[in-house]
């Protein structure tokens, strides 16, 4: 009895000596997914030609230049054929958008931008227009460092965001933080509990055998824990992807990611 | 038209063995995929995939619904002299999907 409290005590030490070991050394504890994954699927997302999320990546780039909406005007004809100026974006959202004073992501940025600026019938969340758009914007964020959070404007949005991270929810009765925060690297069944960074998203999953936002990886873990899931586009999705964004900065984005 | 991915060693030595790769986008609708009111989505795969070195057909195979949306198929060749490789995906309805690419050969 003695002993097992004393390796306890040993243990936790030790915890406690590595966390500071990693903070001193300027080393950052916090891992993306994809640290998770197995070797063939980190292989297969860090190469462009057997990553498929290239695929939406190459299906948005199509779609950047076409025109669309009754003036016939295309994303690349306000923002540049290149998209360079989209470099960075997706590691800055979701953002404050001041004409309507409250958080956006940017799946939600690149809607308005089809419907207010363009004409164009609003994109369905989750569908593959919408999904191709983001997935080739955020692409241009691959390597760039999180900053969302750094705007003081979404404080609010990313305080919801942990009050939800932290709630328990659904039959099981199950916090976020429960497993992403406290079980991170545990096996929950045959998959590894990742640390829940937002930083590889619009993924490729292989389960899905598709491309899909983070609201739709969250709402399967929302559906886990038995609960009902918000709706797609729904102000608890971007509260959360704030709140998730602001604990991953200064990580780097990886979109497209692929996930098992 | 959906996009493909192809990789091909822009050059290569005579005789040398390189790694040539290929991935369509398509949904390999399996079949066996229920609808709520009864019935099935309607089977649509990519039956066959063939690859074509300077006009000859050196690589093909039947794919099948258990086949992953969005196939991936790689192989090995040997460069025997510059040309072209045609990629070619084959649907269940006889309709093609082409892409190209060089290889030099010195
Ligand atoms: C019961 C444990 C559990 C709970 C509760 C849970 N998750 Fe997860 N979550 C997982 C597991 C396991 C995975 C990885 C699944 C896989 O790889 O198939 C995951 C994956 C994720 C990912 C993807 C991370 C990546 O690297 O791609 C995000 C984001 C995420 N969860 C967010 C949430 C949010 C937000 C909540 C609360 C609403 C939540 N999770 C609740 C277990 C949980
Ligand atoms: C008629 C011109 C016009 C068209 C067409 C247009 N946009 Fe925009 N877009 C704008 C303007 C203006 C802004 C606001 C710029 C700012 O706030 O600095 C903007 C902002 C954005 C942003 C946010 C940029 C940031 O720095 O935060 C994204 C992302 C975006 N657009 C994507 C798109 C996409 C994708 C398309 C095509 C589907 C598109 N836009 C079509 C004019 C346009």
């Amino acid at each position: 009895m003695r002993r097992a409290a004393l390796a306890a005590v040993a243990l936790a030490a030790l915890g406690a000596a590595a966390a500071a070991w990693a903070q001193s050394a300027g080393g950052d504890a916090r891992r993306p997914g994809s640290a998770f994954m197995s070797r063939e699927t980190q292989a297969m997302q860090r190469d462009d030609k057997a990553n498929p999320g290239m695929l939406s990546v190459l299906e948005g780039e199509e779609l950047w230049k076409a025109p669309a909406g009754p003036a016939g005007r295309s994303c690349a004809s306000c923002h540049g054929a290149d998209a360079a100026s989209m470099d960075g974006v997706a590691a800055r959202h979701p953002a404050f958008d001041p004409a309507r004073g409250e958080a956006i992501d940017l799946a939600g940025r690149i809607a308005q931008c089809r419907e207010e600026s363009q004409g164009a019938p609003a994109p369905r969340r989750e569908g593959r227009e919408l999904l191709a758009l983001t997935t080739f914007v955020a692409h241009r964020s691959r390597g760039a460092r999180v900053s969302t959070g750094e705007d003081a404007r979404l404080a609010p949005t990313i305080e919801a965001g942990r009050r939800l991270w932290q709630a328990r929810l659904g039959q099981l009765n199950l916090s976020c933080a429960q497993c992403h925060d406290d079980n991170a690297g545990m096996k929950l069944g045959a998959s590894t509990i990742p640390e829940a960074h937002p930083t590889g998203y619009p993924i490729y999953r292989l389960e899905w055998q598709d491309i899909g936002s983070l609201q739709r990886r969250i709402r399967g873990c929302l559906t886990g824990v038995r609960a009902e899931p918000f709706a797609y586009g729904a102000p608890e999705y971007v509260a959360l992807e704030a709140f998730l964004m602001d604990r991953a900065r200064g990580m780097e984005m990886e979109t497209p990611g692929v996930r098992p | 038209m959906s996009r493909a991915l192809v990789s091909v060693p822009p050059r290569a030595r005579r005789g040398e063995v390189v790694e040539i790769r290929a991935m369509v986008q398509h949904e390999m609708e399996t079949g066996f995929r229920p609808l709520p009111q009864g019935g099935f989505v309607p089977r649509l795969i990519l039956r066959r995939f063939e690859c074509d070195y300077d006009g000859a057909t050196v690589f093909a195979a039947d794919l099948h619904p258990a086949i992953s949306a969005n196939p991936y198929i790689a192989f090995r060749l040997r460069a025997t002299r510059s040309g072209e490789l045609v990629f070619r995906w084959i649907d269940d309805r006889g309709a093609v999907r082409e892409e190209r690419a060089a290889i030099e050969v010195a």
